[in-house]
């Protein structure tokens, strides 16, 4: 998993925009100039080819593979402020065998905590999960710049192997754009670890708070310029989260990027995908334009608190023909 | 050919599972869709039918009768009753009588209250409609399911809601029926087409002699049924099945006051000369060979789909297809290579599979005009492209066509070809492109992609198109008019304006 995401090349300030778009960022009138001079999104024509992916019919094999798939990709989500150790213990738990009746399910990709919580994930889950912290003042990322440092030094500090950080939305929305820039490059720094490898860098743009596609595509491509390894729909504490348009934006973002730069970044759509039924459009969305690269728990995950117990249900459906009431799986 | 990896580029080499880590290898590479066909269950085709006059099904005076097949399979789906110049007589008849009897003396609220019944009708028996329109037409469920059906019945329901306004429709304050409409329509949308001529028809209080294309009558049929269910009056809707000589029967029959047709200009042409010097009122819509203007501020990804949308739904069996593309030079590489990316995801084959993109081509005689005009593309030197895909191997199928290095004086780019083909061209100037698109013998549609909301208008001022779409293609909606200029026809259908074709 690590190996898989510590590709080389990636941009940040100390490890350098990919050639050609240097220029970019030599000034906050040069940054702005490049990211509103990307191809707008058309909002309407979005919606509709969002909607139209959305009425794929997959069933047997397909939904198979893909309930698997799902589970995969899941980062098992407690973002409470009622959080306790109890509780996260449980859940990191479930991460590992998400249904305990049937070991043939497979892990989840990780599961996501604050800061305060990693090193008691850690001990559960080992080597076995992720550990995905949130750092930055999360969820409203309004902090002094030093104390999101440190909150992300102290995750990765606690054993975290990702980091989802959030986007200063004030300063992008107000157009400051090589603020937001280098606030990440400066939290992708910070995820260093001292033997040398790093925490791996989500970047999540709140795109409920951008409102516009246009600035969801713009986000996009600031994010993964200053060094995101995924780019992260919402915090799931702002509405609307996640949805199927948004991230068909961001997944064209990133399969653009890649036919520039070469290098592949992940997506995260997170809150509000609570059915298999959902993920599934997700999935399809994945594979039709990313493309099949793309459905890998390392460059597609989903953020999700009650949709594992769906999937799961789904999966005991498909192969036994029966479904089971939600008591025959856990809580966490 | 749906799994068709877009990767071009290097990417990071990280996706090799050997290098992913901790979890095995999933044994399938790809997420590889399941047929999903829709249950053909639903539609219960019979072994032959009859012509629908007067309220019955009828067997022809004659006797004769031709088949219908599927066009993805050949398989023979039903013998249909030929109407001959003695049925289509028996037809009109029993339309004159409706209509003098009946329909005319009808208060427009009565008449709109049945226009509601059908529309009622049509979406709940709507699954049957979709799956049966597939299966003659070769069109895939999604789109019968998801557009077909559903507009036809829409137009039902906004033209019932007219019945009882006429006078405020701004035709004078007391405008009254034609009588007899004798209405011929095209095999592309056969349901579609149906309703376009045969709501505001009633609506307006006009009876009707229709005749559906000879490969695709079924759905017409059913919707005969759906009329005896609805109680309408006997006579007040006729279906005549048949092929060209039965057209020309509806069209030459003395007491038909009103010509409605949509198909090719060929036999648009033959129609207007039939008609001339007669008093009977004639709307034509006929062929189109869109242009789609895309300019370099254009939102690429969905001009792409609109593109793919333009040309690529229904096959391009569609009147006012986007099937000349104008790509501003500037960015016509980068459009080309992400258009020929998203063709690669355009999934083939069986229609009645709910993934299926493009379904296939209506008939033999169709399939052999688009190989013509694309072999004919490639003698003039335009490069031919499709993706790779495996088509299958009974029925008619054609892939997904682009001609790029396309000009003006191709035959490919002023011939409509009525297919999933592409021609592209490009232009450098607002002027240029709006002069390229406006030198065709066609009229019917256009699309425009920008960002600029003034040049959208400029444009679509300066265009000789009936319809001109903006960031969008293939719109329909019943509140809209739509029709062509030059050869492409005349008269509107929809909306408002598609009631003044049916009233004096």
């Amino acid at each position: 998993m690590t190996t898989a995401l510590s590709s080389p090349g990636f941009a940040g300030s100390s490890y350098g925009v990919p050639v050609g778009l240097a220029d970019a960022i030599s000034s906050d009138a040069a940054l702005r100039r490049f990211l509103h001079g990307l191809p707008g999104v058309d909002q309407v024509g979005a919606d509709a080819r969002a909607a139209t992916l959305a009425t794929r019919s997959i069933k047997t094999t397909a939904k198979e593979f893909a309930l698997e798939l799902g589970i995969r990709m899941v980062d098992l989500t407690t973002l409470e402020g009622q959080d306790t150790h109890g509780k996260v213990r449980a859940l990191c738990a479930k991460a590992l065998r998400p249904d305990p009746a049937d070991p043939t399910v497979p892990s989840t990709a990780a599961v996501c905590v604050y800061a305060d919580m990693v090193a008691t994930a850690k001990q559960v889950v080992g080597d076995q999960v992720n550990v995905a912290a949130v750092a930055t003042a999360f969820p409203s990322g309004r902090a002094a710049r030093d104390i999101k440092l440190m909150d992300t030094a102290d995750a990765v500090e606690a054993g975290a192997d990702e980091v989802d950080m959030v986007i200063d939305r004030g300063a992008f929305l107000s157009g400051r754009y090589l603020e937001v820039f280098e606030e990440i490059a400066a939290v992708r720094d910070a995820c260093a670890r001292p033997d040398g490898s790093a925490a791996h860098l989500k970047v999540i743009l709140e795109t409920g708070e951008l409102a516009t596609y246009d600035n969801v595509r713009r986000a996009s491509w600031l994010a993964m310029m200053a060094g995101a390894h995924f780019i992260k729909t919402s915090t799931g504490k702002i509405s609307p989260a996640a949805t199927l348009p948004v991230t068909l934006v961001m997944l064209e973002a990133v399969r653009d990027w890649r036919e520039t730069t070469g290098q592949m970044v992940g997506v995260k759509p997170a809150g509000g995908i609570r059915t298999a039924k959902d993920a599934i459009k997700y999935l399809v969305i994945v594979n039709e334009v990313a493309g099949p690269d793309w459905l890998d728990p390392d460059w597609f995950r989903f953020g999700a608190s009650t949709l594992l117990n769906d999937l799961l249900m789904q999966r005991t459906k498909m192969r036994t023909g029966r479904y089971s009431g939600p008591d025959y799986f856990t809580l966490d | 050919m749906a799994d068709t990896s877009v990767s071009t580029s290097s990417a990071t080499g990280a996706t090799d599972p050997e290098t992913t880590g901790t979890r095995p290898a999933d044994p399938r590479a790809a997420f590889d869709y399941a047929p999903a066909p829709e249950s053909r269950a639903v539609v219960d085709i019979r072994s032959s039918y009859g012509l629908f006059v007067n309220g019955e099904f009828v067997d022809p005076v004659g006797g004769t009768s031709f088949k219908t097949i599927s066009p993805a399979t050949e398989e023979v789906l039903a013998e249909v009753g030929e109407a001959s110049v003695e049925d289509v007589d028996l037809a009109v008849r029993a339309a004159r009588r409706a209509y003098t009897r009946v329909w005319s003396k009808m208060p427009g609220r009565e008449r709109g209250k049945y226009l509601f019944r059908i529309a009622r009708i049509m979406q709940e028996r709507s699954r049957e409609l979709a799956v049966l329109e597939t299966i003659d037409n070769g069109k895939p469920i999604r789109e019968s399911r998801d557009v077909d059906v559903p507009t036809a019945a829409a137009h039902f329901f906004y033209y019932a809601g007219w019945a009882d306004k006429l006078e405020h429709a701004g035709f004078g304050n007391d405008p009254r029926p034609l009588g007899v409409a004798g209405q011929v329509i095209p095999w592309n949308f056969p349901l579609l087409m149906l309703s376009w001529k045969i709501a505001p028809a009633l609506a307006a209080g006009n009876t009707v002699v229709l005749k559906p294309a000879e490969t695709t009558p079924l759905t017409a049929l059913l919707f005969a049924e759906i009329c005896q269910q609805a109680d309408l009056p006997p006579g007040v809707v006729n279906i005549v099945t048949g092929a060209g000589e039965t057209g020309s029967a509806v069209v030459a029959h003395d007491d038909v006051d009103k010509v409605a047709f949509t198909g090719s200009t060929e036999v648009g042409r033959m129609i207007a000369k039939t008609v001339a010097g007669t008093d009977k009122r004639v709307t034509l819509e006929l062929g189109g060979k869109a242009a789609n203007i895309v300019f370099d501020d254009a939102p690429l990804d969905q001009a792409v789909e609109g593109i793919v949308n333009g040309i690529f739904f229904n096959q391009g069996h569609v009147c006012c297809a986007g099937s000349r593309l104008l790509v501003q030079e500037s960015v016509a590489d980068e459009v080309m290579e992400r258009l020929k990316r998203r063709m690669s995801t355009l999934r083939i084959g069986d229609p009645l599979d709910k993934n299926t993109d493009v379904g296939a081509i209506n008939s033999a005689e169709q399939l052999a005009k688009i190989h013509e005009l694309s072999d004919v593309g490639e003698a003039e030197g335009a490069g031919r492209w499709s993706p790779p895909c495996d088509l299958p191997a009974r029925g008619f199928w054609f892939p997904p066509t682009v001609f790029t290095g396309v000009s003006q004086a191709h035959r490919i780019a002023r011939e409509e070809i009525f297919g999933p083909v592409l021609s592209v061209l490009t232009f450098r100037t607002p002027a240029e492109a709006v002069e390229k698109a406006n030198n065709s013998p066609f009229g019917l549609s256009a699309g425009v992609w920008t960002d600029k909301g003034s040049r959208i208008l400029w444009v679509a001022n300066q265009l000789r198109a009936g319809v001109v779409w903006a960031n969008t293609f293939n719109k329909f909606d019943p509140t809209s008019p739509f029709g062509g200029y030059k050869e492409s026809g005349y008269g509107r259908e929809g909306g408002r304006h598609g009631l003044e074709g049916y009233l004096a």
